[in-house]
């Protein structure tokens, strides 16, 4: 592409087939508890 | 949905139902941004689309249609949202993961913007037993099903002064980890007054996790960070953070700061922290009620937005220069990250997390402790409020009107509940201040990804 670069491909839809597992930490806005905001967990299956 | 906007001359697209994130030429971006509001032609170029970027030569606008095209048939952009069914039942019967233990109501600094009453939450000061705290280990254990990783964050007040039942509690869990199949983790936050070097020893042998309370310059510490005295707490724990942060690599801790209408220009106050060593840094707007005096305003937003803005510039000079730092709300997983489930259900409080007071009450996480409406039980009793869990259960972006609207739902996962609860008393409605910060934040972390 000469006008588009692609940073992040489809994450998300991918993952609703096999999301949900619940093993994921629990995440704050808040660096002041288990320090992980959404934007930033890994998903831990 | 698509998310438009420019920075550090960038003109960046976020699609809010694939996750793809993309960077444009000028004739695609504007191509993108008239489509966002006028939906996308998949016939074909049009006369209005053309018309609309009149200053983009037409054979520009062509091929940046082609590439959109593209982009929209691989579901790239303009995608379809296919979360909401998928909302409709979420964690159901989810199980309890985590605790904040509140191991003191009390606090041996005065700090002036505490959200718990500076230590006390309104109610009595007092100390966590170590009866009381072995009791929140057998209920996690008790409630958390078949999940093998259990985290436990020890708060307070400042749980320091309360370190003996601190480490009765971390035996107690150890102890129990191989009869009941679970692996506990353990984080602290602390003031650093009490910081000595037998406790970092110990933290650093058991606690995966340290958030250590400092604001900033000496000045903008002191001035919200006082003892009970008035005097200041910088020159006492500055060096004992240095201490933690270099004993554990740089790694595995927060030097964490609050940033309020005293120092709007809070950009100082991070690269200050990053200047005295911290590699791992988090400084963040306070929030309290908007008539303290300290408390953002909307009238303070432009500010605060440059603020961010300026400090992603120097966050992405230094990382070049190789001289970087951390900073929490930069961090962002563009690759993987958390499943679209996680992303759209929010931080689990209430229900995948909940706190612990040192009588033992239950509440959904430590912002709501003190308020007797969501209490949730006692570890004394068998009594548990499932009303109430189910509540924080069915919150998620697509119960709440503004975030089944906003581009960064799934980056945000729905706001702070407590922050709904205190400024609109409903759940469902999030603190739309705190929104207006956090699409910035994240326009700023992509932005910064972008340019790395």
């Amino acid at each position: 592409m000469k006008q588009i670069k692609t940073l992040s491909n489809n994450v998300l839809k991918k993952s609703l087939a096999t999301g949900g597992c619940g093993e994921c930490q629990t995440s704050c806005q808040s660096a002041c508890k288990t320090s992980c905001t959404v934007a930033n967990q890994k998903c831990e299956k | 949905m698509v998310h438009c906007f420019s920075m550090f001359e960038k003109n960046i697209v976020i699609d809010v139902y694939s996750g793809g994130v993309h960077l444009m030429e000028a004739p695609a971006y504007m191509l993108t941004k008239y489509y966002a509001e006028n939906g996308f032609e998949k016939d074909g170029l049009s006369q209005i689309a053309i018309k609309a970027c009149k200053e983009i030569p037409l054979n520009l606008l062509e091929e940046g249609y082609r590439e959109l095209s593209e982009l929209e048939m691989e579901g790239l952009l303009f995608s379809e949202d296919f979360y909401e069914k998928a909302a409709q039942n979420l964690r159901k019967g989810s199980v309890v993961k985590a605790l904040c233990i509140h191991i003191a109501h009390d606090c041996n600094l005065r700090c002036k913007y505490c959200f718990a009453d500076e230590g006390a939450f309104g109610g009595k000061r007092g100390l966590m037993s170590a009866d009381t705290g072995k009791k929140a280990i057998d209920f996690v254990i008790e409630k958390s099903g078949s999940r093998r990783n259990i985290e436990i964050d020890f708060f307070g007040g400042e749980p320091l002064i309360n370190f003996g039942v601190v480490k009765e509690i971390v035996e107690y869990a150890r102890s129990l980890e191989e009869k009941f199949n679970k692996k506990f983790r353990f984080t602290i936050t602390t003031n650093g007054i009490l910081l000595d070097d037998s406790k970092i020893e110990y933290i650093n042998q058991n606690m995966s996790n340290i958030v250590l309370s400092i604001d900033g310059t000496k000045e903008t510490n002191d001035k919200m960070r006082p003892h009970a005295n008035g005097k200041g707490s910088y020159d006492e724990i500055v060096p004992k953070f240095l201490k933690v942060a270099k004993s554990r690599n740089q790694d595995n801790y927060y030097v964490r700061g609050t940033f309020t209408r005293e120092n709007p220009n809070f950009s100082k106050d991070v690269l200050h922290l990053a200047d005295l060593g911290f590699k791992q840094t988090s400084v963040e707007p306070v929030v309290a009620p908007f008539d303290m005096p300290y408390a953002l305003q909307y009238e303070d937003l432009p500010v605060l937005f440059e603020e961010y803005e300026k400090l992603a510039v120097e966050y992405i000079k230094r990382k070049k220069e190789g001289n970087g730092f951390n900073f929490f709300h930069f961090m962002i997983d563009l690759d993987q990250g958390p499943c679209v489930i996680k992303r759209l259900s929010g931080c689990g409080s209430g229900c995948e997390y909940l706190a612990i007071t040192p009588d033992g009450d239950i509440y959904p996480c430590h912002q709501f402790v003190g308020n007797e409406k969501f209490k949730m039980g006692n570890l004394s009793s068998n009594k548990f409020n499932y009303y109430i869990k189910g509540e924080f259960e069915n919150n998620n972006v697509y119960t709440k009107p503004e975030c089944k609207k906003c581009w960064a739902k799934f980056y945000c996962s729905g706001g702070c509940p407590a922050n709904a609860w205190n400024f609109n008393q409903d759940l469902n409605i999030p603190y739309d201040l705190g929104c207006e910060l956090q699409r910035k934040r994240i326009e700023c972390a992509i932005a910064i990804k972008a340019s790395i």
